[in-house]
Order: structure tokens, then C-alpha cells, then sequence
């Protein structure tokens, strides 16, 4: 996964001209009006953007969780397109880690087991399934938390479980639909330097959507949508 | 693979403790509803069986009166010894002919008295009525002829009268007469009518009739029917000839009654596999309803499980991972429903047959069918609408409402 060419490395993930058309006829919505992106191995991406710009719509393509109406989604130069549901679950399971907006953890179930549940598909055996998943807990400072069920969870601790989640695997690629957007000043920075650090000491790609400035400026580079179309594009310093 | 299924099922199921009990309840109802019924069904018609088998082969039975009409009679002179030998000596293809005489009486042995009926007849009665001897003997026909004091007993009439101890040898106190227990008869449980074949006490015909009636009535013959013969022809021999015995004029109707035994034991046995089949239709209904009750559960699951489902494609999990987890779950409760609806089904009809006193006959193929059919509606409508969702793109299944 390495960068070997030199001047051009092969993007981690492309975008050629994407669009995403919700529902039929008069009641058709474009939330994806033609996105071309690349985004290299070891990036860490921001994308922002007015709500409604089809920053989310983007994530979950991106996650290859939807399907592009038109265009290409190519990972590691493979069109996704052309591989079969299986092919794209394994994708999903091997390669990303995804923190959903509404975090989407499993109801009436523990922090931990919803922590174990990706290495479970993965066949990790169980003693070291238990031991990455309170690592992961751990991670995110919710080591005390492991037996508690989402519903007795607040919002800040649901995301930072599915945060947990989706870094339990060891993802090539971590893609966080507003990460900390539940979460209070103090939180958000412990959340963006974790991600800083899975980034910098991991090489993990990360792209990550968010509202706030103050986050985005812990990204190399930050992506602006606008009415489903990519507005600016710039690398920046980062932290 | 599979143990990785497993382990999600069941922690599905633990997580959904309600919905796991609820949707086994629908299975444990249909199923111990359906085989509870149709094993008492089973056993009573067993029974039924079994009785018209103990009635011997061919019975006919005449007895004194007019019909009238359902289960009455007129009144009328009853028949006599000359009758029933008349019978045997004129009526072709008859194995045996016994002239019954009854009456009731209280049996008095030391301080125990029990009251029942004693019947007088031959010794051709046993045969007839398909009694045979548990210990002792039959009395004799010289013992007939000369109206002997001997008389054999049924097993309740036994355990009435002497409890634990033997019968055998000792006399008993029937009104006036005072007569020797010669013989036990075997057990033959209830009849068909609901009536203790075994509260009996046979004495002589001729004994009965001198020492304890005081007349030379008999009331009943019973007329045992060479096998294969025609039914229909001896019934209308022995009518015919008892007519005649009677002094009937051609323009009278008879004042006897000639009832084969066969006719209404099977007439019974009919009822009974009617009330069998009512009950099994019930028993049907309840299993139908079990099956709805899963059938809701699981529908009314399938918002929330179609999210479940999508988290779980969203993380990487293959279509038939999910499926094999869902089916797995449906597996486990219904195998987990079944086997308890079972066990309480066959404990309940163990309980209820003795309490009806209906035989307990096990019968395997309705408890796997009412297995199979619950079995079938957890997983249909557990599988399923699963491998709808599972088909989704996650996202889809994500947004599910
Ligand atoms: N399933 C859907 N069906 C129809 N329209 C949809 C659907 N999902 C999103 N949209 C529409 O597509 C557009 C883009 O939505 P998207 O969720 O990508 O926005 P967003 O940039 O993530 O906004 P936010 O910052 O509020 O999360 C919106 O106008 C939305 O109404
Ligand atoms: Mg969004």
C-alpha cells in the first residue's frame, strides 16, 4: 500500500464524476451533481460543507455502503462498481473503518460486544478479540463503560464506541461522518488527536466530515462541498 | 463459520429475552395444544377398540320388550330356559347360547357387603361374554343342572369383598344363599358404555332362580355367532323362531328386542373418531394460532432487525453470514419451543389419561408434525423478511422505517 511510484502514487481512493440521484421523477433530488476526488495513502481529509451538501452521501459511497448513480468509485485502482456485494463486504470488512453520523450501534447491547462485532466477522479468535476491543475501548476513554448498553450511554459515549468500532480492525482507511459532533470542546480534541495519532503512527488514511473549523484544521487537507459539488480543495499545514 | 453464527444467535436472543420468550410461547402452545389433544384422542379411540375386541367375536344379545323408541322398552313376559335351548336346537351356525338372569343384591363376606348385581346363567355364559378365569374354575354344567351353591366373581367384586386376600375357597352370603367362591375372574376393565365389567358375581341359572329371584325368568339371551357366518340371516332366524316361541300372531309386532353388539360398538367407535377429529381440529387451531403469534412477533421485529442487519452488512459481514446467524435463531427457538411443548404436551396427556382413564398411547408422527409446522413458521418468518434485508445495499437497510 505503500507509496513505490514515487512522483505518482496510485490513489487510495478515486472519485470520477459521481453523481447520486435520490428518488424518481418530480420527486428526484440530486445530492451528487459530479465529485472528482483523489485521495492519496497516509491523507487526512476534511470534508466540509453546508448541511445538505452531500458530504454524507459522499461518506457512504466512499464506505461502499451506496452505489454512485453515475460515474466511478475506484479503491486502490479497483472500480468498486464491478465487484460483487460479497467482494464489497469484504472490501468493507478488511480495508474501512466507518463512524456513522447517528453512530448505528447495535440496540440492547453491550459497549464491548459492540466493540467486538467487526473482529467477529473477521474470525479473530476470542482471547484476542476481547483484547483488541478493550484496547479499543480504551482508546476512546470509555474503559469503565464496557458493560453498558447504548441506551445507557450518552451521545458523546455512543460516538466514541462507534469510534471504537470502527478502529477496533485496524482500518486502511477510517472514514467518520462527524465524529465529534456530539461531543463537548475537551472531548473533540481528545477524538481529533486520537485520529491525529492513528493517522501520523498508523499511516491509517483518515477523511472525516465535520462543521467545525477547529477540527478541520487538525487535516492536511480540507475538501468544501457545495450543493453536491466539491466547492474548494486545499491542502493546509495541518497540525 | 457456524460457530461464529452461533455465538451471534445467541447473543441476539439473549439481548431480545422478551421476544425470544414470546415468539418460543407461540410454539409451546401450538405444539402441546395439538399433541396433548390428539394423544388423548389416540387414546381413547384405543380403547374403544380394545373394548369391541374384549365383547368376543358375534355377539347377539335378545332381550325382553318392544322398542319403542330410543332406549325404551314396553313392558313384556320375559323368556325362559326352554326358550334359549329352543334357540340353540333350531337356529343354525350358533356357537353357544346363555340364558342370563339378573338381579340385584348385596354380597356379604365376614363384615365387608357390597352391592352389585348377580347373574345367573350356564356355563356357556364365559365363552359367550368372553370371560375367562384369572384363578379357581368355571362351574360345570352338572353343577348347573343341579343348581349347585358355587359361584365365581369379578376382580372388583374380589377387592370389595376380600381386599387383599384370596377368594378362593370361601363363602360368600348372596341373600338366602350362602355359596362357595370356585373362581377369579380376569380383569376386563370398562365397557364400551362406561360400565366395571369386573363388578360381577355368575352363579348357576338354576341356583339363581330358586334361591334368590324366587321365578323361572330370564331376562337376556346371549347368543355367541359361528365366525363368518351371515349376521343379518341368524338375527332373522332367531327372530323368527323366538316368535314362535312367544306365540306371536303374524299382525304383531315382536315383544323382544335382537341387538347385535357389533353394531353398536362400532356405532361408538364412530363417535369417537368423531370426538377425535374434533379435537384434533382444535388441537389444529391452536397450532394455527401459535404460529400467528410467531408470525406477528417476528414481523413486528423486522424494523428493527432490518437496521440490525444493515449495521451488521456496514461492518463487513457477508449476506449469508447474516443469514446463517438468522436462521441459526430461528432454529434455536423453534427447536428450544418445540422440545418443551413437547415434554409438557406428552407430561399433560400422561396426567389427563389417567385422570379420564383413556389408555396413554404415544404417537410419534403428530408430534412431528406439530414440531415441523412450528418449526416451518420461525423460520420462514424468521428467515425471510431477513433475507430481504440482507439483500439491501447497507445503507438502505440503514434507513429502514
Ligand atoms: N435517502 C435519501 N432520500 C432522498 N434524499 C436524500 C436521502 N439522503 C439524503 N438525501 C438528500 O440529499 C442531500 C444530501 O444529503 P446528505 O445527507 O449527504 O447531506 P450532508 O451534507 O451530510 O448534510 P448534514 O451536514 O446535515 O449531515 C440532502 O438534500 C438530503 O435531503
Ligand atoms: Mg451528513
Amino acid at each position: 500500500m505503500s507509496d513505490i511510484n514515487g512522483a505518482l502514487p496510485t490513489p487510495l481512493l478515486e472519485l470520477r464524476n459521481v453523481t447520486k440521484i435520490y428518488g424518481a421523477g418530480d420527486a428526484q433530488m440530486q445530492a451528487l451533481a459530479g465529485i472528482n476526488l483523489s485521495i492519496y495513502p497516509g491523507e487526512f481529509v476534511a470534508v466540509m460543507g453546508p448541511s445538505g451538501s452531500g458530504k454524507s452521501t459522499c461518506m457512504n459511497i466512499l464506505g461502499c455502503l451506496d452505489t454512485p448513480t453515475t460515474g466511478h468509485y475506484l479503491f486502490q485502482g479497483i472500480d468498486v462498481g464491478s465487484l460483487s456485494r460479497n467482494q464489497r463486504a469484504l472490501l468493507r470488512r478488511n480495508y474501512l473503518g466507518f463512524v456513522f453520523q447517528g453512530f448505528n450501534l447495535l440496540n440492547r447491547t453491550s459497549a464491548l460486544e459492540n466493540v467486538e462485532l467487526p473482529l467477529i466477522y473477521r474470525g479473530t479468535t476470542t482471547a484476542v478479540r476481547h483484547q483488541l476491543a478493550r484496547q479499543a475501548l480504551q482508546a476512546v476513554g470509555l474503559s469503565d463503560r464496557e458493560n453498558h448498553t447504548p441506551g445507557e450511554l450518552s451521545g458523546g459515549q455512543q460516538q466514541r464506541v462507534a469510534i471504537a468500532r470502527a478502529i477496533v480492525t485496524g482500518p486502511s482507511l477510517l472514514l467518520a461522518d462527524e465524529p465529534t459532533g456530539n461531543l463537548d470542546s475537551a472531548r473533540s480534541v481528545e477524538i481529533m488527536e486520537l485520529l491525529t495519532s492513528f493517522n501520523r503512527d498508523k499511516g491509517i488514511t483518515v477523511v472525516m466530515v465535520t462543521h467545525e473549523p477547529e477540527m478541520a484544521a487538525y487535516a492536511k487537507r480540507i475538501v468544501h462541498f457545495k450543493d453536491g459539488l466539491i466547492d474548494t480543495d486545499h491542502q493546509q499545514g495541518g497540525h | 463459520m457456524f460457530a461464529n453464527a452461533l455465538l451471534l444467535a445467541l447473543r441476539e436472543l439473549r439481548r431480545n429475552v422478551m421476544r425470544s420468550i414470546l415468539t418460543m410461547l407461540g410454539i409451546i402452545i401450538g405444539v402441546s395444544a395439538v399433541i396433548t389433544l390428539v394423544t388423548l384422542g389416540g387414546g381413547a379411540t384405543q380403547q374403544v377398540t380394545q373394548q369391541i375386541a374384549s365383547l368376543g367375536s358375534n355377539l347377539l344379545m335378545i332381550s325382553v320388550g318392544k322398542r319403542m323408541g330410543p332406549g325404551q322398552m314396553s313392558g313384556a313376559a320375559a323368556f325362559n330356559l326352554g326358550d334359549s335351548e329352543a334357540l340353540f336346537r333350531d337356529v343354525a351356525d350358533l356357537v353357544a347360547v346363555a340364558p342370563v338372569a339378573i338381579g340385584a343384591t348385596t354380597a356379604i363376606y365376614a363384615n365387608e357387603n357390597w352391592s352389585t348385581n348377580v347373574t345367573g346363567s350356564t356355563e356357556d355364559f364365559f365363552p359367550v361374554s368372553n370371560q375367562q378365569i384369572a384363578e379357581g374354575r368355571l362351574f360345570n354344567a352338572s353343577e348347573v343342572r343341579v343348581g349347585a351353591a358355587v359361584c365365581v366373581i369379578g376382580q372388583t367384586v374380589a377387592t370389595k369383598l376380600f381386599r387383599q386376600q384370596s377368594p378362593l375357597n370361601t363363602r360368600i352370603r348372596l341373600q338366602k344363599l350362602s355359596c362357595e367362591v370356585i373362581g377369579l375372574l380376569k380383569s376386563k376393565g370398562q365397557s364400551t358404555m362406561g360400565s366395571d365389567q369386573d363388578d360381577i358375581i355368575v352363579v348357576p341359572l338354576r341356583t339363581f332362580q330358586r334361591r334368590i329371584a324366587g321365578n323361572q325368568d330370564v331376562n337376556l339371551i346371549k347368543v355367541s355367532v359361528k365366525e363368518g357366518a351371515d349376521t343379518e340371516r341368524v338375527k332373522s332366524d332367531l327372530e323368527r323362531v323366538m316368535r314362535v316361541r312367544r306365540h306371536l300372531a303374524t299382525n304383531e309386532e315382536n315383544n323382544f328386542n335382537v341387538l347385535d353388539m357389533k353394531e353398536i360398538a362400532t356405532m361408538l367407535s364412530t363417535t369417537t373418531q368423531t370426538m377425535t377429529g374434533l379435537l384434533s381440529a382444535v388441537g389444529a387451531v391452536s397450532l394455527l394460532v401459535g404460529g400467528i403469534g410467531i408470525m406477528n412477533i417476528m414481523l413486528v421485529a423486522v424494523t428493527e432487525r432490518t437496521r440490525e442487519i444493515g449495521i451488521r452488512l456496514a461492518i463487513g459481514a457477508l449476506e449469508h453470514e447474516v443469514l446463517l446467524q438468522f436462521l441459526v435463531e430461528a432454529v434455536v427457538l423453534s427447536s428450544f419451543g418445540g422440545i418443551i411443548g413437547i415434554v409438557l404436551a406428552l407430561s399433560t396427556a400422561l396426567a389427563l389419561s389417567g385422570l379420564l382413564q383413556v389408555p396413554f398411547v404415544f404417537q410419534g408422527g403428530i408430534v412431528i408434525i406439530a414440531f415441523l409446522f412450528s418449526a416451518t413458521v420461525g423460520v420462514v418468518f424468521g428467515y425471510f423478511p431477513a433475507r430481504k434485508a440482507a439483500r439491501l445495499d447497507p445503507i438502505e437497510a440503514l434507513r429502514h422505517e
